[in-house]
């Protein structure tokens, strides 16, 4: 497939990862965090990591939609779920996330009316063909799919359907990045960017990070050679002692982002003044809830909703992977208790979850296999 | 889509399926163009030519990569073996 195929070839990481390892100081270890879920997933699937020298390790970060709803969220859920009339419909990979009260799939089975739909269109369309019942979507992600829920509000506006609803708890990735700068626990080298939130917000709300805090950031697109590359422009600016914001990704991330989408963004959600984040925990100003002017298609409006708060279980360390501080091989109850198949905390859930991307992709081992080493 | 103005018809692997192009609108869309989808919408529009500098890019450090390598074969330094 075009813009695909072209980024996958295997010669050209081999390049790309010798001049990754000319770049590399003696005795200087490199640490990047790779903040998008997406980026994790390419990360593993592909074996990246062994394409890379040693001294640089690659840190996972927050950006895993799923992975950051906090359990008492999800019990909120689905204690709207369970009013009557209600159709609950939600993204597939957030049907099994395990709440307090188990996930969306176990409340299907004791009753609820809970679908999985590809889009919030699709939530669209169940409410206009059940007049009858009360249709609510949650409405979970980063800047990357927030302007899809806010268009589909719109439209419900604007067809006037009086039965459809978002449980809104979409997150923004700049406010976890500022708490992940500022955690005592990690030391970083600098950023893999987001991709696809950067088409959405662009470059420059990055530049804060370059500027004050001294860490360069690349954002990158998600195929091998993007992250290769990416790695390869953060290692150059570290050796030529520049801290920038760069766009490898130029091809879909526009440098001023999406202005429409800020634009519907800005129209039907404004910031709240505080939201629980998994492992995180309360970050100011850094989800979004949906405007007054819209508070008839506003579910947290429409429901009593309990406001449940819950502890992670106590084995679960899915906080510490999410901050980049553990390994997903680190967790104690990794690929033992904690299984895609019966997963005890959300990274081991979505397909963009650290835990997940390395049960999944077979990544046990520690040693790398040194690609590098045969270029 | 003529009866639609803000959806439009793309081709995904080889699926026809519907999106929509709504938070597209101020770019100027034409058939043929290639689009980033996400849960239904478009959301960037796929720039050609930045795609090709980048390929541009990787083959030219590739490139000097080999010179280097053929030029380090033929070379000896000046030191016979």
């Amino acid at each position: 497939m075009r813009f695909v195929d072209e980024f996958r070839d295997a010669e050209k990481a081999r390049v790309l990862s010798a001049r990754i390892a000319e770049l590399c100081e003696p005795g200087r270890q490199y640490k990047f965090m790779e903040v998008c879920g997406g980026h994790t997933h390419t990360i593993y699937k592909h074996g990246l990591e062994d394409y890379l020298p040693e001294t640089v390790s690659l840190v996972h970060g927050p950006g895993c939609p799923v992975c950051v709803i906090p359990m008492g969220r999800l019990d909120d859920a689905i204690a709207i779920a369970e009013e009557p009339e209600v159709i609950m419909t939600s993204f597939g990979d957030m049907m099994r996330v395990p709440g307090g009260r188990g996930s969306f799939f176990d409340s299907n089975a004791a009753g609820a009316d809970i679908r999985m739909v590809y889009s919030p269109l699709d939530s669209l369309k169940i409410a206009r063909q059940n007049p009858d019942k009360r249709v609510v979507f949650m409405a979970i992600g980063f800047e990357t799919t927030a302007p899809s829920t806010a268009m589909t509000v719109l439209r419900a506006a604007a067809e006037g359907l009086s039965n459809f609803s978002i449980f809104c708890n979409h997150v923004t990735i700049i406010p976890a990045i500022k708490a992940i700068l500022d955690s005592p626990d990690l030391r970083l080298d600098g950023f893999i960017g987001p991709g696809h939130v950067s088409t959405v917000i662009g470059c420059r709300p990055y530049e804060f990070i370059a500027r004050e805090h001294g860490k360069p950031l690349v954002c990158a697109g998600f195929e091998p050679l993007d992250i290769l590359q990416s790695v390869y422009m953060l290692m150059r600016q570290l050796r030529e002692g520049r801290s920038e914001v760069e766009n490898q990704y130029a091809r879909v991330v526009p440098w001023n982002g999406n202005p429409k989408a800020l634009r519907v963004i800005g129209e039907t959600m404004e910031l709240r003044p505080w939201f629980e984040w998994r492992g995180l925990g309360f970050i100011s100003q850094s989800a979004l809830q949906v405007r007054e002017k819209y508070a008839a298609f506003d579910a947290e409006r429409i429901f009593s909703v309990p406001g449940v708060r819950v502890a992670d279980p106590k084995a679960c360390q899915c906080g510490e992977v999410l901050k980049g501080v553990l390994k997903p091989w680190e967790c104690k109850v990794f690929g033992t208790a904690c299984t895609p198949e019966t997963p005890i905390g959300t990274c081991m859930v979505s397909s963009e979850g650290a835990c997940a991307a390395y049960y999944n992709f077979g990544r046990f081992t520690r040693e790398r296999v040194k690609e590098a080493t045969r270029a | 889509m003529a009866d639609r103005a803000d959806f439009a018809m793309v081709s995904v692997a080889g699926v026809k399926r519907v999106v929509n192009i709504g938070l597209l609108e101020d770019e100027e869309l034409k058939a043929g163009d290639w689009i980033l989808i996400h849960v239904g919408f478009a959301l960037s529009k796929i720039d050609e030519e930045e795609a090709a500098h980048a390929i541009r890019m990787l083959e030219g450090m590739g490139q000097a990569y080999t010179d280097e390598l053929i030029a380090l074969a033929q070379s000896d330094l000046g030191v016979q073996p």
